[in-house]
């Protein structure tokens, strides 16, 4: 992201909006610099041979009453208009950014007056404000400038004010005024250079407009007079004679809906590109793997989940990034799987990628990705939705985001089981109050008409669990569905998903940062590290013999209740690689404190070290993590 | 050196109507001269609106906050207002992004005025070499950083206005684990070197229980439990601390304690219950015993001074289980 917005200009210059409106914007530069220089002789020459001659092959656009050449006054005008519409904007800066970044200085009662004074410029209508001051200045092309300068000025004020307020609230504002930092050096050092970027973008755009306000200014008499001549001037004098020889009147025009339009682009491509962010959930079928499914020995039972080398990409403007690299895993029936890691990990797009959850543009490719059977990376239709629909459930970290707040607890719950299940609105009520009694939700019947508003965190993350219930699910997703709760809620959230797996045989994917969550309700875990599986072991093994330096560093780097305080913390060096720049060989080798060479060239593979446990590491070590020691009383 | 004492500390927001909220209802705690207080407390129990109260920015409506005796106010001019400073939780969102880190400490150390310009260089990497941030890390953005050695550059920007006082609110909440613990040694680092002050606020209380030298637990705007932290641990008087002790998820520790505080009744803040805020949740209370009407009647506050160590709750150390063999295994001198 740091790396889009570092440059946005020249991003905003790749889009094909963006590319066409600077292609514009420089030819009008240009024309504003030299077109005098060298077209003025021809602007001014008076031919009286030629009066206001047609469109002919020596005047392209004709001439004027005194015969002078109008394309050559067409092109001398393109300084004066654009030269008069940047002054403008100067002038409706010179007002509003100081008006607007006062309060910022000022003391609460002051501000509240200044902001008021805001408030009222902003609510008087601009053109009113332009037409006045141009009448009590007088007509003339810098009583038109200050006209539309004043009447700007409101807003720029507004605009100022608003992006200063939220610098101002800003956590490192608030630290330096409590260091005793004067005002006006809070000011000058932190807000206005962080709001000099959208403030410099809004104004450029401005000039567009301005351009255009005060071509209408001249248009009707009362910006620039002769001698002297705009686009709008010109676009009235040509007016006069339209049906004899449109292109007089055409072309001005022309020019002022140009540079508009250039401006306006340009500002639009900006915007864009600064605000860019992936939305909404993508249904891009997954791209078939160039490696051929390898078989893979499943002992008894066929798995709920079968992932083979599942790797997600996704594009950036940098290239390609792909945070998750050939992972592969299966899921027992009845079993719950872990997925512990840092962010960055890849943890979420894995379990996101699985449940064909992925936000555009990522996208995932595998060998293999089977949910009961039937393969997932097939075209999304009718009947994989209803399999998805109703065979697997997800639970996301904020259940305040991922309810309806607008539809009651009951609609929400019912509507799945109507779409997928085709039951009677009846059934489906009977069936949503056991589902809620089902994960302790005391007077079920009474929570059906209440509101997701109306409910605690824990109720709403119960209510999605329920939900997910509703169908028979075999496959549980929660991804860190208790992160956002308390900790006296959180173990009740745990306790409830274990029991929904005892008593429906729901198998489960819980991804959490938590390696403790982890060890509290699953059977088994995957430790993930930049985008691949470290370790995969069950979860006695993770509390007496992890083998992987990864996992043994994350569990003896988080104080736990039995911590003993008086010996520091172990702690990680370092950072996690860049997605975009994984080394060659073990990618934990640069933070790791067994690394040797062959670790930084060569990258393990997962291998068995024992039943029930796979480590990706060319020195896996053994026995307790120091820490636990007592605990596990080897 | 400098003791913090807030007596009677009541912070209420106006609403509309009858939607006022008193986010600190009349809490005392003493925050000794160099030691580490850890204040716990689930989302809403007011623990952030107590540090925002001693920096001036909640509405105090009553009680006092002193520093030695000398009251800190939200008016009081500004070189005694810098005696409290924070660490905040979002080292992405605390540190000016087209400030280097050597400009942000360097700001707070010319704003103290107690070193020269000539002298402010030496300053910034003296605090640079105290949070363990290479000199050269001056020059850097803050983009520059990872999120560990930002708030390092955070710690060092607070304790560049030289504060009695280190309020520290969630500071590894936005951290990955594995950085987590290197933030945590630097903090109990500072405070044995230095004899920092500090008050530690956070909803982890595995975190609170490793960094605190004393540990204070907040519920719905008071705080119900305050004591040395391994005594709190191993033997909590509280109901509520208990419960929170018994929530914390332990590697290793397949069995689970009995003690939950059920959500399904979480007492709305704007209008708490009567008597002991806790009743309608506690596993002691008249939840379990429908003849415990006292919780239901009667502040337990009054009795707090006189128990094992302070603690809000008519029906104390019923929830403190006679062994809790786990947790007192790790007790000892420091």
């Amino acid at each position: 992201m740091s790396a889009a917005r570092s440059h946005p200009v020249r991003a905003a210059l790749r889009t094909p909006t963006g590319a066409s409106a600077a292609v514009v914007l420089a030819g009008l530069l240009f024309l504003a610099a030299f077109a005098p220089t060298i077209w003025g002789h021809q602007a001014r020459h008076v031919d009286v041979a030629h009066l206001l001659a047609g469109t002919s092959s020596h005047h392209l656009l004709g001439t004027d009453n005194l015969g002078r050449d109008i394309l050559a006054r067409l092109l001398v005008a393109t300084r004066q208009s654009l030269g008069l519409a940047v002054l403008a904007v100067g002038v409706a800066a010179v007002i509003g950014v100081p008006l607007g970044a006062l309060p910022t200085v000022l003391g609460r009662r002051s501000a509240r007056l200044v902001n008021a004074v805001i408030d009222f410029a902003v609510a008087f209508p601009a053109l009113l404000l332009a037409i006045f001051v141009a009448i009590v200045a007088g007509v003339g092309a810098q009583s038109a400038v200050l006209a539309i300068g004043i009447a700007g000025a409101p807003s720029t004020a507004r605009l100022t004010q608003t992006l200063a307020a939220s610098i101002a609230g800003s956590d490192y504002v608030a630290a330096a005024r409590l260091a005793g930092v004067p005002r006006r050096r809070l000011l000058w050092r932190h807000v206005l250079p962080n709001i000099g970027e959208p403030l410099i973008l809004n104004l450029t755009l401005a000039v567009g407009g301005a351009l255009l306000a005060m071509s209408g200014l001249s248009f009707l008499g009362l910006g620039v007079q002769p001698p002297s001549y705009d686009w709008g001037r010109m676009l009235d004098e040509g007016l006069a004679r339209v049906y004899v020889s449109p292109a007089a009147a055409l072309a001005p025009g022309a020019a002022v809906v140009l540079a508009g339009l250039a401006f306006n682009g340009l500002g639009e491509a900006l915007a864009q590109v600064v605000s860019t962010r992936p939305v909404g959930l993508a249904n891009r079928k997954m791209a078939e793997h160039p490696i051929d499914a390898e078989p893979v020995a499943v002992a008894g039972e066929e798995p709920v989940l079968a992932v083979s080398r599942l790797s997600v990409h996704i594009p950036t403007p940098g290239g390609e990034i792909t945070p998750v690299r050939e992972v592969s895993f299966t899921i027992a029936r009845g079993e719950i799987v872990g997925i512990v890691g840092e962010s960055g990990s890849g943890k979420s797009l894995t379990a996101m990628a699985v449940g064909r959850l992925l936000a555009d543009p990522a996208y995932a490719t595998a060998a293999r990705l089977e949910f009961l059977g039937h393969d997932l990376r097939s075209k999304r239709d009718g009947a994989l939705r209803q399999l998805l629909g109703t065979s697997r459930s997800v639970v996301f970290q904020d259940p305040a985001s991922t309810l309806n707040p607008s539809l009651t607890v009951g609609r929400q719950l019912t509507e799945v089981s109507q779409v997928h299940q085709r039951l009677n609105r009846g059934d489906a009520r009977r069936r949503a109050v056991s589902r809620l009694k089902a994960v302790r939700i005391p007077s079920a019947e009474r929570r059906l008409r209440q509101y997701p508003h109306q409910l605690s965190g824990g109720m709403r993350q119960r209510v999605m669990i329920a939900m997910g219930l509703m169908g028979d699910p075999a496959l549980i997703i929660a991804d860190e569905p208790t992160s956002a709760l308390d900790v006296t809620v959180q173990q009740q959230i745990l306790r409830l998903l274990r029991e929904v797996n005892e008593d429906t045989g729901a198998a489960a994917l819980l991804i959490t940062h938590d390696i403790a969550v982890v060890a509290d309700v699953c059977h088994r875990v995957l430790v993930m590290y930049a985008g691949r599986i470290v370790e995969q072991l069950d979860v006695d093994t993770l509390c007496t013999r992890p083998a992987h330096p990864y996992t043994r560093a994350l569990i003896a780097s988080v104080p736990d209740m039995v911590t003993d305080r008086r010996q520091p913390l172990a702690t990680i060096t370092g950072r996690p690689p860049e997605p975009s720049q994984i080394p060659d060989g073990c990618a934990f080798a640069a933070r790791c404190g067994f690394a040797t060479e062959r670790c930084h060239s060569e990258r393990p593979p997962l291998v068995t070290l024992r039943p029930g446990q796979e480590a990706a590491c060319w020195h896996p070590q053994s026995g307790p993590v120091l820490q636990l020691l007592e605990k596990a009383g080897a | 050196m400098t003791t913090l004492r807030i007596r009677d500390l009541t912070v209420r927001y106006a609403g509309a109507g009858q939607r006022s909220l008193t986010a600190v209802a009349g809490v005392d705690l003493d925050v000794p001269s160099g030691q580490v207080v850890g204040l716990v407390g689930e989302s809403g129990s007011g623990k952030s609106t107590l540090a925002r109260a001693l920096l001036g920015l909640a509405p105090v409506v009553g009680g006092s906050m002193e520093l030695d005796g000398r009251p800190i106010s939200s008016r009081s001019h500004r070189q005694s207002r810098r005696r409290v400073q924070m660490v905040f939780q979002d080292p992405y969102a605390s540190l000016d992004p087209r400030m280097t880190i050597g400009e942000t400490i360097g700001e707070v150390v010319a704003a103290t005025g107690r070193v020269g310009r000539a002298g402010r260089a030496a300053e910034v990497d003296r605090l640079l070499d105290l949070v363990a941030l290479d000199r050269s890390h001056g020059r850097r953005l803050p983009r520059e950083l990872s999120g560990g050695q930002r708030q390092r550059a955070a710690i060092a920007r607070a304790l560049a206005a030289e504060p009695d006082v280190l309020l520290a609110d969630e500071i590894t909440s936005a951290l990955d684990v594995s950085v987590q613990g290197a933030i945590l040694n630097l903090i109990r680092d500072l405070q044995q070197r230095l004899g920092l002050t500090v008050l530690f606020i956070s909803h982890n209380l595995s975190v609170v229980r490793y960094v605190s030298d004393v540990v204070a637990v907040m519920y719905l705007g008071r705080i119900v439990e305050v004591g040395p932290v391994d005594d709190v641990i191993a033997h909590p008087q509280h109901p509520y601390t208990a419960t929170l002790l018994d929530a914390v998820p332990r590697l290793g520790a397949a069995t689970r304690p009995a003690l939950t505080a059920p959500d399904d009744d979480v007492p709305d803040p704007h209008d708490p219950p009567p008597g002991c805020r806790f009743h309608t949740r506690c596993p002691v209370g008249p939840r379990a015993d429908p003849g415990r009407t006292l919780c239901v009647t009667q502040d337990p506050a009054e009795g707090a001074d006189g128990r094992r160590h302070r603690c809000a709750c008519h029906f104390a150390a019923a929830a403190d289980a006679p062994d809790r063999p786990e947790l007192i295994a790790s007790e000892g001198p420091r």
